[in-house]
C-alpha cells in the first residue's frame, strides 16, 4: 500500500507541473499571437514606449521572450512557479491580489461544491442500487430515463428552467401567503449572503444533476454485472442471507468503479460550478473567472484556473488512494 | 451534459470484473443455420431489434440532413427578417413563431443546425482520430513511447474539459466553428486515447495476435488487421455519445460567451439569447432551439448506450 | 468432539442441533435425488439441461457424476444447493431427499441454513468463486458469524485452524491475505476450508481440479480424499476427467445430454462399460501402447438441449444405433448382478441403452 501511494505520488508531480506549464503555454501563445494585453491596454491610443513598458511591468508581461513566438518562456514559467508557491498568484487590472479574490469567493464555491458533491453521492448511489437490485423493474426504468435526460440537457439550460420555475413557486407562494422568510431562504433564484448554505441548496441540487445521474447509471450497470459474478454464487452457497450477498459482499465490489469515476467527476463539477454560479450569481470562484473572461483580463482568469487545476489533481490523487483502499488488487505489493 | 470526459468509462474499465461460470448450454448450438456469429454482426442483429436505437438513430439522421440540407425541411430564408415581427409568437405559416430581429425561427432552428452539427462532428472526427493514433502508439508499442504519450495524457486530462476549453476560447480573438472545433479537441482527445490504449493492450496479448506475429506479420499489418477492428469496440461507442457531448458543450461555451457569436446562428446562439427573454411571456424563443438541442443530445447518447450494451460480450 | 473421535450417526446428531432439519431421519440415505428436473427458459426456447437425474449417496461414498461440457452435471449440482440462476433456470421436478426431507420443499429460510451446514460445495475456478475485495480470514470467519454467532475474533481463530487443517502454511499470516495473494492450488484449498467449515454431511466438489496444474491436482485431490475420511462425508465429484474419477470415486454416474446414461462401480466401469457413450469416451483416452495408431473420437456434437431427437439422445452418434434407438428412448436398465454392484448397498448397475448386453460383452 506504502509503495502504491509513493508511486502515485510520483506520477502526479510531474502530472501537476505538466498541467500548469500548458496552461502557461497557452497563455504565452496567446499572447504572442495576439500581442502583448499592455498594448490592448491602451485601446486606440500609442503609448510612448517608457508607458508601455511601465504598464507591461504591471501586468507581468515585460518578458522579450513573449514576442518570440513559439518561445515556451520556461525561465518565465519556473518564475511564475516559484511566484505561486509562495503564494503570489498575481494582480487583476486593478492591481487586486488574486489571492484576495479567491479568498473571498472560495467559501462560497467551497460550500456549493460540496453540498453538490453529498448530493451526488447519496441520491445517485441510492438511486442507482435502487435500479441495479431491480434490473427490469419499474425502477430500473425510472433511472434509465431520468439520467439519461440528466445528462442530455446542458446546465445552464437546466439552471435557467430551475430559475424559472422558482421565480413561479415563489409567486404562488406570495400568493398563498405562504412566504416565510426561512422558505425564501431556500427557494431564490439568487445567493443571499444571509443564508450562505440555504439559498445554495437549490443551486447544488442543480450542479450535481449531471454528476448524480453519472452515478446512478454506474452503480446500476456495475450492481447488475458484479451480481452475476462467480462469489455471488458461492456466498449464497455459503448460506448467507441475501441482504448480507448483496449488502457486504456485492455492493463493495460494484462501489469500485463508482468511487474511481468521482475523481473525473470532480472536474465536470467544476465546469458545472462555472455556469451554475454564473446562472444563479453566486460570487464564488466559478462566476469570478467567467466575468474577468468577459473583461478579457487573462491576469486574472488563468491563476485562478491554475488554482482550481492544482485542487483537482489533489483530488485525482486522494480518489486513487481511496481505489485501492478499496480494491486490493490494486496495490501490488 | 459538457463534457466527454465523464461518459466514457462504463464500469467494465480498470476492474477485472468476474466471468460468469457456465450454468446453461446455449440453446440451438450446432445444426441450426450458418449464422455470421462476429461480434458486429451479432450486436447489428440486437440493435436492430432494439426501438430505441432505431428511433435514436432515425433522429439522428433527420437532424444531420437538417444541418447538410436544410433546404429540404424549410424553404423559408432565415436571413429575411422584418423587425416587425420580432418575438412573436407562432402563427400559420410560421410554426415556431419568430425570432429577436424577426427572422422566422423555424428557419433559423433548421440553419441553426448546421453550425452546432458542424461543430460535434469535426470535434469529434478530430479528437478520435487523434486519440485513436495515440492511443494505439501507446498500446502496441509500449515502454517509453507509451510513457510520453501517457504522460502527456495525464496533462491535459490535468485540466477539467469546460475550464480548458473556456480558457482556450478566452485567449483567441476570433470566434468561428473553427476555433471552437480546436478547442474542444485539443481538450478531448485524452478521453479516446485512453480507451482506445486500454483496449489496445487488452487485444495486443489475444493469442491471434501473438500467432500473427510468430507469422512474421509487419505491425502495420498486425495493427490495421488484428488489433484495431476489436480494439476499436469502446471507441466508437465513446466517440457516439461524444457527438452529443459537444453538442452540448458548445451551446454551454456561446452561452458563456466565448463560443459561436451572432451573425453565426447556432442553438447555442439561439438558447443564449432566448434565455433573457423567458420571462417576458415569449416562452418559445428558448424552448425551440432547447427542444432541438436536447433530442439531438439525447439520441446520441441512447445510440451509444444501446450500441455499448450490444458491443459488450460479456453480455452474450 | 476429540479429534481422534470417529463421528458416528448418534454423535452426528448432537452436533447438528443448530442446523437440524424438522423430519430427519437419521436411517434414511444421505443424499437421494430422484427424477431431477431443470429447464432453462429463454427467448430462444426451453432447454431440458437436467432431464430426469437420479442417484443416491450415503456417508462416507464418493460418487462421481462423469460427463463432457454442457451435459447438465453443474446443473445438477446447483439445484440440489438451490443455487439456480432463477430465472431463467426452473426446477421442474423430482425429489431432493437429505435423510428422508425434501430439500426442495423447504422454505427458503430453512433452505438456506442447509447450506453449508448441511450440504456444502466447492466451484471450480477459486480465483473468481472468492470475492476479491475481502480476506480469506474475513471469508471463512463469516460461516461461522453468520451461522453460528460467534464473534469477529472467534470466527478468526475458526479461520486459522480451518486454513491448518487444508495445510496451508504460515496459517496465522496469510489468514490477513487476499484470495489474489495466494496460488491456484492454496486458493482451491482457501474454497475447501470454507465448505468445511460448519461440518457438512454433503460436500460436492465441481470440477475442482480442472483449473489447476496436474502436479497440483493430484495434491487437492488428496486432500480432499483424506477430510473426507475423516469426517465420514459424502462427496460428489463432479468431473469430465475420466483420469480423476479412478483414484478417488467408488460409483459413477455418467450423464449425458441431461440424462444418466450409465451408472457402475468403478472398478466395473473402467472394465466392462455397458453403455456406448462409456466406452467411446473410454476408447478416446490416449494411451501409450497406442503409438502410431489414429485417436478415436466420437464423431458429431451432443444436441441442442433445446432440440432434443427423438428417441436415444445419444442415437445419432452410436455406432451401435439401430432403428428402435431413434424410436424408443431408453429408460435405465438394471443390469443383474452378475454384472457387478455398484454401492455397499448393494445397488444393481444401469445402463440407458437398449442393446447394452451387446455392449457389456463387446
Amino acid at each position: 500500500m506504502g509503495r502504491y501511494v509513493i508511486r502515485r505520488l510520483l506520477q502526479f508531480i510531474p502530472t501537476l507541473i505538466g498541467s500548469v506549464f500548458l496552461l502557461h503555454y497557452i497563455v504565452v501563445l496567446g499572447i504572442q499571437f495576439r500581442g502583448n494585453p499592455a498594448r490592448a491596454f491602451f485601446g486606440d491610443r500609442t503609448p510612448s514606449p517608457e508607458m508601455l513598458e511601465a504598464v507591461k511591468r504591471l501586468f507581468n508581461t515585460d518578458d522579450p521572450c513573449l514576442s518570440r513566438t513559439g518561445d515556451p518562456c520556461v525561465a518565465l514559467f519556473v518564475e511564475r512557479v516559484g511566484n505561486l508557491a509562495v503564494g503570489d498568484f498575481g494582480t487583476d487590472y486593478n492591481g487586486r491580489a488574486v489571492t484576495e479574490i479567491i479568498g473571498d469567493a472560495l467559501p462560497v464555491t467551497v460550500r456549493l461544491a460540496l453540498m453538490a458533491i453529498v448530493i451526488q453521492i447519496l441520491i445517485g448511489i441510492f438511486a442507482g442500487a435502487l435500479a441495479g437490485l431491480r434490473g427490469g423493474g419499474f425502477w430500473d426504468y425510472v433511472v434509465k430515463i431520468s439520467t439519461v435526460l440528466l445528462i442530455s440537457v446542458p446546465i445552464f439550460v437546466l439552471g435557467r428552467f430551475v430559475q424559472l420555475g422558482i421565480v413561479e413557486v415563489v409567486q404562488w407562494l406570495r400568493g398563498e401567503d405562504l412566504a416565510s422568510p426561512a422558505l425564501l431562504s431556500v427557494i431564490t433564484v439568487t445567493y443571499k449572503v444571509s443564508a450562505p448554505w440555504a439559498s445554495l441548496i437549490v443551486p447544488a441540487f442543480v450542479l450535481a444533476s449531471v454528476g448524480l445521474a453519472t452515478t446512478a447509471r454506474l452503480t446500476r450497470t456495475s450492481l447488475m454485472e458484479n451480481l452475476r459474478g462467480d462469489y455471488v454464487r458461492t456466498a449464497v452457497a455459503k448460506g448467507l442471507p441475501r441482504r448480507r450477498v448483496v449488502g457486504v459482499h456485492t455492493l463493495r465490489n460494484s462501489l469500485i468503479p463508482v468511487v474511481t469515476d468521482l475523481g473525473l467527476s470532480f472536474g465536470v463539477l467544476l465546469g458545472g460550478a462555472v455556469v451554475t454560479e454564473t446562472i444563479f450569481n453566486i460570487p464564488g470562484i466559478g462566476s469570478e473567472i467567467v466575468e474577468a473572461v468577459q473583461r478579457n483580463e487573462g491576469p486574472v482568469t488563468v491563476p485562478l484556473v491554475t488554482f482550481l487545476v492544482i485542487i483537482y489533481l489533489f483530488v485525482n490523487l486522494l480518489v486513487d488512494v481511496l481505489y485501492a483502499v478499496l480494491d486490493p488488487r490494486i496495490r501490488l505489493d | 451534459m459538457t463534457d466527454p470526459t465523464q461518459i466514457s468509462a462504463g464500469p467494465t474499465q480498470g476492474v477485472p470484473s468476474a466471468p460468469s461460470a457456465e450454468t446453461a448450454p446455449p440453446p440451438g448450438s450446432a445444426p441450426q443455420k450458418e449464422r455470421n456469429a462476429s461480434l458486429w454482426a451479432d450486436a447489428g442483429r440486437e440493435l436492430i431489434r432494439n426501438p430505441v436505437f432505431v428511433i435514436s438513430t432515425i433522429v439522428v439522421l433527420l437532424v444531420m440532413s437538417m444541418a447538410l440540407l436544410p433546404w429540404l425541411w424549410t424553404s423559408t430564408d432565415p436571413t429575411q427578417c422584418e423587425i416587425n415581427f420580432g418575438k412573436d409568437r407562432p402563427t400559420a405559416g410560421h410554426i415556431f413563431g419568430f425570432s429577436i430581429q424577426g427572422c422566422d425561427y423555424y428557419a433559423q432552428a433548421i440553419y441553426g443546425s448546421g453550425p452546432s452539427i458542424a461543430v460535434a462532428v469535426l470535434a469529434t472526427l478530430g479528437s478520435t482520430l487523434i486519440g485513436g493514433i495515440t492511443g494505439i502508439l501507446a498500446g502496441y508499442y509500449g515502454r517509453w513511447v507509451d510513457a510520453v504519450i501517457s504522460r502527456f495524457t495525464d496533462m491535459v486530462l490535468g485540466i477539467p474539459f469546460l475550464l480548458g476549453t473556456l480558457t482556450l476560447l478566452s485567449l483567441v480573438p476570433l470566434r468561428n466553428v473553427y476555433t471552437v472545433v480546436l478547442a474542444l479537441i485539443a481538450l478531448g482527445w485524452p478521453t479516446t486515447t485512453r480507451i482506445m490504449r486500454a483496449s489496445v493492450i487488452a487485444t495486443r496479448n489475444m493469442d491471434y495476435v501473438q500467432a500473427a506475429r510468430s507469422l512474421g506479420a509487419s505491425d502495420m499489418r498486425i495493427i490495421f488487421r488484428h488489433v484495431l477492428p476489436n480494439a476499436i469496440a469502446p471507441v466508437i461507442v465513446v466517440a457516439t455519445i461524444a457527438l452529443g457531448a459537444y453538442v452540448g458543450a458548445e451551446a454551454t461555451l456561446t452561452f458563456l460567451g466565448v463560443g459561436l457569436r451572432p451573425p453565426t446562428v447556432s442553438w447555442g446562439v439561439m438558447i443564449d439569447q432566448g434565455t433573457e427573454w423567458v420571462l417576458s411571456g415569449v416562452p418559445h424563443l428558448l424552448l425551440v432551439p432547447v427542444g432541438f438541442l436536447v433530442a439531438t443530445v439525447l439520441s446520441f447518447i441512447l445510440m451509444g448506450d444501446a450500441l455499448r450494451d450490444a458491443l459488450d460480450p460479456k453480455l452474450r | 468432539m476429540r479429534a481422534d473421535a470417529r463421528p458416528t450417526a448418534a454423535t452426528k446428531g448432537r452436533h447438528r442441533h443448530h442446523s437440524r432439519l424438522a423430519d430427519v431421519n437419521p436411517n434414511a440415505t444421505l443424499l437421494d435425488v430422484r427424477d431431477l428436473k431443470v429447464e432453462f427458459r429463454t427467448r430462444y426456447g426451453v432447454s431440458k439441461a437436467v432431464n430426469g437425474v437420479s442417484f443416491s449417496l450415503e456417508a462416507g461414498e464418493t460418487l462421481a457424476i462423469l460427463g463432457e461440457s454442457g451435459c447438465g452435471k453443474s446443473v445438477t449440482a446447483q439445484a440440489i444447493m438451490g443455487i439456480l440462476d432463477t430465472p431463467p433456470g426452473y426446477v421442474t421436478g423430482g425429489q431432493v431427499l437429505y435423510r428422508g426431507v425434501d430439500l426442495l420443499r423447504l422454505a427458503s429460510e430453512e433452505r438456506r441454513k442447509s447450506r453449508a451446514n448441511l450440504i456444502a460445495m466447492i466451484f471450480q475456478d477459486a480465483l473468481s468463486a472468492l470475492n476479491p475485495v475481502f480476506t480469506v480470514g474475513f471469508q471463512l470467519g463469516e460461516l461461522f458469524r453468520v451461522h453460528r454467532g460467534m464473534s469477529r475474533s472467534d470466527g478468526r481463530k475458526k479461520a486459522i485452524e480451518l486454513l491448518d487443517l487444508v495445510k496451508i502454511p504460515a496459517a496465522r499470516q496469510r489468514v490477513t491475505d487476499f484470495p489474489h495473494q495466494f496460488s491456484g492450488g492454496m486458493r482451491q484449498r482457501v474454497m475447501i476450508a470454507m465448505a468445511l467449515a460448519l461440518d457438512p454431511d454433503v460436500l460436492i466438489a465441481d470440477e475442482p481440479t480442472t483449473a489447476l496444474d496436474v502436479t497440483v491436482q493430484a495434491q487437492v485431490m488428496n486432500l480432499l480424499a483424506e477430510l473426507q475420511r475423516e469426517r465420514n462425508m459424502g462427496m460428489i465429484l463432479i468431473t469430465h476427467d475420466m483420469g480423476v474419477v479412478a483414484d478417488v470415486a467408488e460409483k459413477i454416474s455418467v450423464m449425458y445430454a441431461g440424462k444418466i446414461v450409465e451408472r457402475a462401480g468403478v472398478h466395473e466401469i473402467y472394465a466392462s462399460p455397458a453403455h456406448p457413450y462409456t466406452k467411446a469416451l473410454l476408447e478416446s483416452i490416449p494411451r501409450v501402447d497406442m503409438k502410431g495408431h489414429e485417436l478415436s473420437v466420437i464423431k458429431g456434437l451432443p444436441p441442442a438441449l433445446s432440440n432434443l431427437p427423438p428417441g436415444c439422445n445419444f442415437a445419432p452418434r452410436c455406432r451401435f444405433a439401430r432403428d428402435r434407438c431413434r424410436h424408443d428412448v431408453p429408460p435405465l436398465y438394471q443390469l443383474g448382478s452378475e454384472y457387478g454392484r455398484v454401492d455397499a448397498t448393494g445397488t444393481l448397475r444401469g445402463s440407458a441403452c437398449h442393446y447394452w448386453e451387446e455392449v457389456v460383452a463387446r
